[in-house]
């Protein structure tokens, strides 16, 4: 089952690409979390990557921590993979850690339908927005917009209008 | 000119394939062959993927070719194919300039 808005963030523990471990606690001093399951390989995944990325490095100053985490089943799909995920991280610039979620327990914990699937905590831990980047994934000119707005909101001390938009990508890829 | 034989194969983890159906219906317009039908093909198993050489979705065939031939990296399965567009945009469907000069280039083929 999804998180509903206003859900706390689920605990979980997963390493990045350089073996460190991340919790869900460890935000409990930053101003806002965002998580992002996202993977090496879907084209919706990819196109938005930049501007997620840029939301992070804009936001960085303002306590936002982000955390990117790969789910997909990496026997059925190898770019997946652990060692694709160090290989890709290593040859970009990355301001965000990329977990790997190899049981596929957190993307069951949250709900995740998709990648890219976008959720923002406010800095009690509570689900502020869960959804898509913004409206237009072949659009960089949105820049993210819904993601923005949704931050905004929650660093302000309020919710965002806008909770929750449909999720675009491609489908995150089960352990059969 | 031709009618060249258009194939779209899918499969229901991508979202692209209305978008990809659209396209292929305007550029078949464009071209003067609105009448030309486009088949549709769901592929369904890991198995299905790789008989048939379906390195994701959607992928157009016309006469039974590549529309846009694969990426050297593409292999077969069930995923989402990555497209390139010719402004260098990562997209989900091909560039609708590609999908319209394969479909012109295979509408003046001779027949034969």
């Amino acid at each position: 089952m999804a998180l509903a808005i206003g859900d706390p963030i689920p605990e979980f523990e997963l390493p990045d690409t350089e073996g460190r471990r991340w919790s869900a606690a460890d935000g409990s001093d930053t101003g806002a979390t965002v998580v992002v399951f996202t993977c090496n390989h879907c084209p919706y995944a990819l196109a938005w990557h930049d501007r997620i990325l840029e939301v992070a490095r804009d936001y960085a100053d303002r306590g936002v921590r982000f955390l990117q985490i790969n789910s997909n089943d990496a026997e059925r799909y190898p770019r997946d993979s652990y060692e694709a995920m160090q290989h890709r991280v290593a040859g970009e610039d990355w301001p965000t850690p990329y977990l790997h979620d190899a049981s596929q327990d957190v993307a069951r914990a949250f709900g995740a339908k998709v990648t890219p699937d976008v959720f923002v905590f406010d800095p009690g831990g509570r689900l502020r927005y869960r959804g898509a980047p913004d409206a237009d994934y072949q659009d960089p000119g949105q820049r993210a917009a819904w993601l923005r707005t949704a931050l905004d909101s929650v660093l302000a001390g309020g919710a965002p209008e806008q909770a929750q938009t449909e999720p675009i990508g491609c489908s995150i890829k089960w352990r059969k | 000119m031709r009618t060249p034989d258009v194939e779209l194969q899918w499969w229901e983890g991508c979202p692209s394939t209305e978008t990809a159906l659209e396209q292929l219906s305007e550029a078949l317009a464009d071209l003067g062959l609105p009448g030309a039908g486009v088949r549709t093909l769901e592929i369904k198993t890991e198995e299905e993927a790789r008989r048939r050489g379906f390195v994701g979705s959607p992928t157009v065939l016309i006469d039974g070719r590549d529309a846009v031939g694969p990426a050297p990296d593409d292999v077969p399965g069930l995923a989402c194919r990555v497209y390139r567009r010719r402004d260098g945009a990562i997209s989900p469907t091909p560039d609708p300039h590609d999908l319209r000069e394969a479909l012109r280039r295979a509408a003046e083929r001779e027949e034969g």
